[in-house]
Formats: structure tokens, C-alpha cells, sequence
């Protein structure tokens, strides 16, 4: 297994022998005719922040209220601890879910909210009252605790929700968009205290999120989902890296896709994408056909700018400068090809913007290595 | 502040001239001296005292207050369950009759669901008295609160339930602790609608009311049919008042909750400033 300094890598998804902790096995679910999850199985693992991804509407949260108790599969089994769930309630199931639409009781206090679920377990009222003020501390809501939820903001309510859920310390928290209404600063303080306290507990997150660099940030792995099907499961490098599909490489990050046919020699592929134009190479371990209709798909941040053609690069197309949008720390260079084919390149601001090299209208070249990009089939 | 148009007060004006001088004359008669109602001969509370010397009139309110009380409280309970069941049960089959039925009585003449009570007391064996008009009364005012209820229920979100669930609750607790507490307003106004229907109803109570148990409306209207005595005046000015306290306490309970929920949300205020 991979060492990383002295730590062991978190990875029991490489390991056969690992058991898993939620298995979906061939799960469908299906409101009438309509199919929301189509024959799913993954397996996700003790310990394990697991984050989805996926466009509204393909089925995020239908996936979490199966594990919570609250659909049940069509078809397909889905297992807790080796275990079929599907006969035991929701009340009886070790598992916590904070709602996308928070579901805060309104006839309640904020502090109330969050004791619900631990009066119903019994436990001392100091006990009790220790674990409320705690949590009020971690989301940062004890001076509202007397309050009722409608006299809260969106975002303070959304802490709220996220309190209630992990008050319990549940074996698995399944957390629906649980910041995203938070302000920036906030979310990725909150991010690294959810990591703390998955570190401290291990318990097993299952988080929604719509935010890729909080599933980046925060997840041991990722699930690419659309229209209920499970596209990439891997960690957030290799989905970065290494998608499998031109649907997940487009949906993570920004991407240049470029279509065209293939000719392979080895593992070098040259791909022939529109005519007076130079084939670009990448390099696979995949076969393609000879003539074979593939995409090469290459991360903005991995395209170079210059004035001068370079020479120490594999692929060099030449182009004219269509827009610059600036970020602040970066720029997104948008360079359009003869073809009419556009590239976006994105460079580090290292210099004032007044000094910026390029501008508008400039013809300039732009560059990538042989094994910036990666070949997908289409 | 915007000022009253002259349209405004003039509308404003006939709207409770038409709801409430009618009332203002019968309270206004009750203190009158002369036996004849019309004619005005000075004030007097005689009237009143000549009606808690009627032991026949005492009996019937005794009544008609037990019978309200029980029957909507009853009405109240199998009213919330019903819509309970209804709303939240999905589909299951024969709801459409189900539901259908529960409204039935709504539609119903009267005179229709006190006949068909009645037959059914007597086929029963079911003395006539207390016991039938509180059923009958339950019967009828059921479908009220059920109406009432239901409309609630159906924008109530589920998902807080859902919640209550999750978090360790069964279904009974997570009724109890969630979902009734919500409803509460509802259910709060299915009962007063159930208990003002049964204190004036005529029609139905006369149906299944025996020799052994009268209510007040039965005896008000055979009393009225012998000429209108200013002993009904009083009477009708006690139940006026009555209605009245019962509707000011009310609005006053709910203000008050909201006095002390702003108080509680300064107070943490103050704790967080
Ligand atoms: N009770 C239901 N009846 C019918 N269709 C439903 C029901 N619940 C969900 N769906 C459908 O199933 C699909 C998946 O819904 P789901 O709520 O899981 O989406 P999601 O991935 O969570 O989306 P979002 O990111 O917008 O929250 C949607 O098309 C939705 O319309
Ligand atoms: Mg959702």
C-alpha cells in the first residue's frame, strides 16, 4: 500500500479485504415510472467522507433518503454493517441526516432543535445540556439559542440543521448541501471542523455538495452521478486527473474539450481535429481505433501562453487572443484557434495586471506536453 | 398612518352596524323593566334573577355545556386522527371513498343526519338523552374538525417529521412532539368550531334530545314560540357575554405568547450584546 511520509493513505477501497460499511447493491428506485437511481451499486467504507457530486435533479438526495429510511429501493438491496437494511425504520437506524431543507422544528428553540434527538436517547440533563453547548459552540450559534428558527438568518439555520445532525455522533452522517449557505470563510472553517470531527469519531460522512472544491477539500473520495447512475468513484485527484468520461472531466473544474479522430502508434495517439490545423499528441494506456472519433480533454491551468512558438513542447497551435477574464489571483486567457475552435488558458497573476504581456486581439501561441491532457472515448 | 377614506368608515361602519346592532338591541332589552319587549320602561335586572330562578332553563344550559364540552372534545380527537389518516397515509384503497364519506355530513341537511341518528338510536335500544345528543353532536361536528385539520396537515412539510424520525423519535412520539405542537392552532379551531356548533345547535339536538335531557336552543325555541319574554333577553345576553370572554381570553393568551417570545429574543440579545 502507498506510504505518505509515515502516515498509512486512507484507501480501503484498494484493499479486497476491507468491508465495506454501506454496500448499494443493483439498488433502483423508481417514483412511478420515473427512474431516479438506475441499477446503482458502490460501496462506500468505514471512516470514509464520502462526497457527491452531480447536477440537480439526478438523484443525490433520493440516495441519502434510502440510507436514512425514508424511500425504500424498487429494487436491489442495500446493506449497513453487512445488513439489509430495508426492514428497519428510520428511528431504529444508526444513521443521522442533516435536510437539504434543513427540517428545523419551528415550535422549537435553536437549543431545543438541537437536544431533540439527544432527549430521545435518554441521558442526563447535564449530560444533555454539555453536548447542546458544545455543538452551539462548534456551529458559533450560542447567542441565538433561545431563539426560534424564523427569527434566525438562512445561514445560521443551515448551522442549525448541521448541530442537530451531529449532536448524536452518529455511526453515519448524511449531510444534504450542509454549507452551502454559508460565506466563504465560514464554509471552509466549518469544512475543517467537520474533517476534525470525522477524524475524532470516525464516523462516516455521506455529504452533497454542489461546491467541487469542498468535495475536493474535504472528501477521501468522489462520486460523479447523473440521472441516477454512478459515473467516476475515485478520489478527488484521480476525478481531477484522470476522469473517465468526458461528462465527469467537463462537470469537475474547467476543461478544454477537443474532438477529433485518432491514429495510435503505441501509446502516443494523434488526434487530427480540424483541417490546416497540426494534430495534437497525448499520450494513453487505452486503444483507440484508427480513425476512431475521441476527445482530448486538458485542464486550462495546463495550457501555456507565449508569443513565440516553443520548442520544447509536443503540441503548439496558434491563435488570437478573444478575452481574458480576470480572477484576481489568476487569469483565464481565452484563445480562439483559425478553426474556431477556443482554448482557454489559465495563468498565474504574478505580475501587476498593468504589466500584463498579452492583450485583446494579440496572436499568440498556445502549448501543452504530449501528457497534460488525457484521451477520452466519446 | 394612513387615514380613513370616507368609503372606508362608511363600510366599516355598515359591516358592524349590520353584525352587531342586532345584539345591541337584545342585550340593551334585557335590562328593561316592562314584560312587554318593545316598549321601554326603565332599567332594571330583574329579568336576570327571574332566570337563575328557573330551574328548567339552569338545567338545559348544565346541558348544552356538558354536551359541548364532550362532544368536542371528542369530535376534536377522532377529527384530528381521521385527517391525520387521510393526509398522510398516501394512497390506499378506497381513500377517495373514505374522504368522501368523512365530508358527507358537511353537505347533509340536518334535518336528514338528526332523522337517520335517531333511527338509529331507537334501533339500538339507545335511551334518548345526554349520551345520544353527545353522540350525535360528536357525529356531525367530526367532520368539522377533520375539514379543518386537514387543510393544515396539507401544507404541513413532511420532512419535519422525517426529521423527528431520524433523530430517534417513533411515529407516536414524533406526532406528539412535532406535528401536534404545529397543528396545534388547527386543532385549537377545530375544537371551538365543534363546541359553537353543538351549543347552537337546534335541529339535530331536537332529533335525539329525550324527556329526561333538554338543551338550551330546544328550550329557548319552544319558550320563543309561546312570545319572546325578557327572561330570553337575559339569557341571550349571559351566552353574548360568554362567547365574548371566551373569544377576548383567547386573543389575549396568543398575544401574550408573543410578547414573551419578543422578550425571549431580546433577552438573547442582551446575552450575545
Ligand atoms: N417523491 C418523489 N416523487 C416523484 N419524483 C421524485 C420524488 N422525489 C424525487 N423525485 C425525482 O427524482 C429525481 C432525483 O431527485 P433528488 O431529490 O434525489 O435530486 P438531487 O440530486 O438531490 O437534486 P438537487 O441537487 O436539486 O437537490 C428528480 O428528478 C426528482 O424530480
Ligand atoms: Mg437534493
Amino acid at each position: 500500500m502507498a506510504q505518505n511520509g509515515n502516515k498509512q493513505v486512507f484507501s480501503p477501497w484498494t484493499d479486497p479485504s476491507a468491508k465495506p460499511l454501506i454496500q448499494f447493491k443493483n439498488v433502483t428506485k423508481k417514483f412511478g415510472e420515473f427512474v431516479a437511481i438506475d441499477d446503482l451499486s458502490i460501496d462506500i467504507f468505514e471512516r470514509e467522507f464520502f462526497a457527491l457530486l452531480g447536477p440537480s435533479g439526478c438523484g443525490k438526495t433520493t440516495l441519502m433518503r434510502m440510507l436514512a429510511g425514508f424511500e425504500t429501493p424498487t429494487t436491489g438491496t442495500i446493506l449497513l454493517s453487512g445488513q439489509d437494511i430495508s426492514p428497519i425504520p428510520p428511528n431504529k437506524r444508526a444513521v443521522n441526516m442533516m435536510f437539504q431543507s434543513y427540517a428545523l422544528f419551528p415550535h422549537l428553540s435553536i437549543w431545543d432543535n438541537i437536544a431533540f434527538g439527544l432527549r430521545r436517547e435518554g441521558g442526563s440533563k447535564d449530560a444533555i445540556a454539555a453536548r447542546v453547548e458544545d455543538m452551539l459552540r462548534l456551529t458559533r450559534l450560542t447567542k441565538f439559542a433561545r431563539r426560534k428558527p424564523h427569527q434566525i438568518s438562512g445561514g445560521q439555520r443551515q448551522r442549525v440543521a448541521l448541530a442537530r445532525s451531529l449532536a448524536k455522533a452518529p455511526k453515519l452522517l448524511l449531510l444534504d448541501e450542509p454549507l452551502g449557505a454559508l460565506d466563504k470563510k465560514l464554509r471552509q472553517d466549518t469544512q475543517f471542523e467537520l474533517m476534525d470531527i470525522q477524524e475524532k469519531t470516525g464516523t462516516t460522512f455521506v455529504i452533497v455538495t454542489h461546491d467541487q472544491e469542498e468535495a475536493m477539500t474535504v472528501a477521501s473520495r468522489v462520486a460523479v452521478m447523473d440521472e441516477g447512475r454512478m459515473i467516476q468513484v475515485d478520489t478527488p485527484d484521480r476525478i481531477y486527473e484522470a476522469p473517465n468520461s468526458v461528462y465527469v472531466a467537463d462537470f469537475i473544474g474547467e476543461v478544454n474539450i477537443i474532438q477529433g479522430s485518432a491514429s495510435q502508434s503505441g501509446d502516443t495517439v494523434d488526434i487530427t481535429f480540424a483541417e490546416g490545423q497540426p494534430t495534437i499528441r497525448g499520450t494513453t494506456d487505452k486503444k483507440f481505433a484508427n480513425g476512431e472519433k475521441i476527445a482530448f480533454a486538458i485542464r486550462p491551468e495546463k495550457v501555456s501562453i507565449s508569443a513565440e512558438k516553443p520548442d520544447d513542447m509536443e503540441n503548439a497551435l496558434q491563435g488570437k487572443i478573444l478575452d481574458i477574464a480576470y480572477l484576481g489571483n489568476i487569469s483565464t486567457y481565452h484563445v480562439e484557434l483559425p478553426n474556431g475552435q477556443i482554448i482557454k488558458s489559465q495563468i498565474a497573476n504574478t505580475r501587476r495586471i498593468s504589466r500584463r504581456i498579452f492583450t485583446w486581439e494579440d496572436t499568440v501561441w498556445v502549448s501543452f506536453t504530449d501528457t497534460a491532457g488525457i484521451l477520452l472515448k466519446v | 398612518m394612513r387615514r380613513f377614506s370616507w368609503f372606508n368608515a362608511t363600510a366599516l361602519t355598515l359591516g358592524f352596524a349590520f353584525l352587531y346592532l342586532p345584539m345591541l338591541v337584545l342585550i340593551f332589552y334585557s335590562f328593561n323593566k316592562s314584560k312587554l319587549v318593545t316598549v321601554w320602561a326603565g332599567f332594571s335586572t330583574q329579568w336576570y334573577g327571574e332566570l337563575f330562578r328557573n330551574e328548567a332553563f339552569l338545567d338545559a344550559a348544565i346541558n348544552t355545556l356538558k354536551v359541548a364540552v364532550i362532544s368536542s372534545t371528542i369530535a376534536t380527537v377522532l377529527g384530528t386522527m381521521a385527517a391525520y389518516v387521510l393526509i398522510r397515509s398516501g394512497r390506499f384503497a378506497g381513500r377517495t371513498l373514505f374522504s368522501g364519506m368523512i365530508y358527507a355530513p358537511l353537505v347533509m341537511p340536518e334535518v336528514i343526519t338528526g332523522l337517520s341518528l335517531l333511527l338509529l338510536f331507537i334501533g339500538i335500544g339507545l335511551d334518548r338523552g345526554i349520551l345520544t345528543i353527545v353522540l350525535a353532536h360528536t357525529t356531525f361536528a367530526m367532520c368539522y374538525v377533520s375539514v379543518v385539520v386537514s387543510s393544515r396537515l396539507m401544507t404541513f412539510d413532511r420532512s419535519l417529521e422525517e426529521a423527528a424520525l431520524d433523530l430517534g423519535c417513533s411515529a407516536f412520539e414524533a406526532f406528539r412532539l412535532v406535528t401536534l405542537p404545529i397543528i396545534a392552532p388547527a386543532v385549537i379551531s377545530g375544537w371551538l368550531l365543534a363546541f359553537t356548533l353543538s351549543l347552537d345547535d337546534l335541529v339535530i339536538a331536537s332529533f335525539t334530545a329525550g324527556p329526561s335531557a333538554t338543551t338550551l336552543p330546544i328550550k329557548i325555541f319552544s319558550a320563543v314560540r309561546l312570545g319572546v319574554s325578557p327572561e330570553i333577553n337575559a339569557l341571550s345576553t349571559i351566552m353574548i357575554s360568554v362567547v365574548a370572554v371566551g373569544v377576548i381570553s383567547a386573543s389575549l393568551i396568543s398575544k401574550r405568547a408573543a410578547v414573551q417570545q419578543k422578550r425571549d429574543e431580546q433577552a438573547a440579545d442582551r446575552a450575545a450584546g
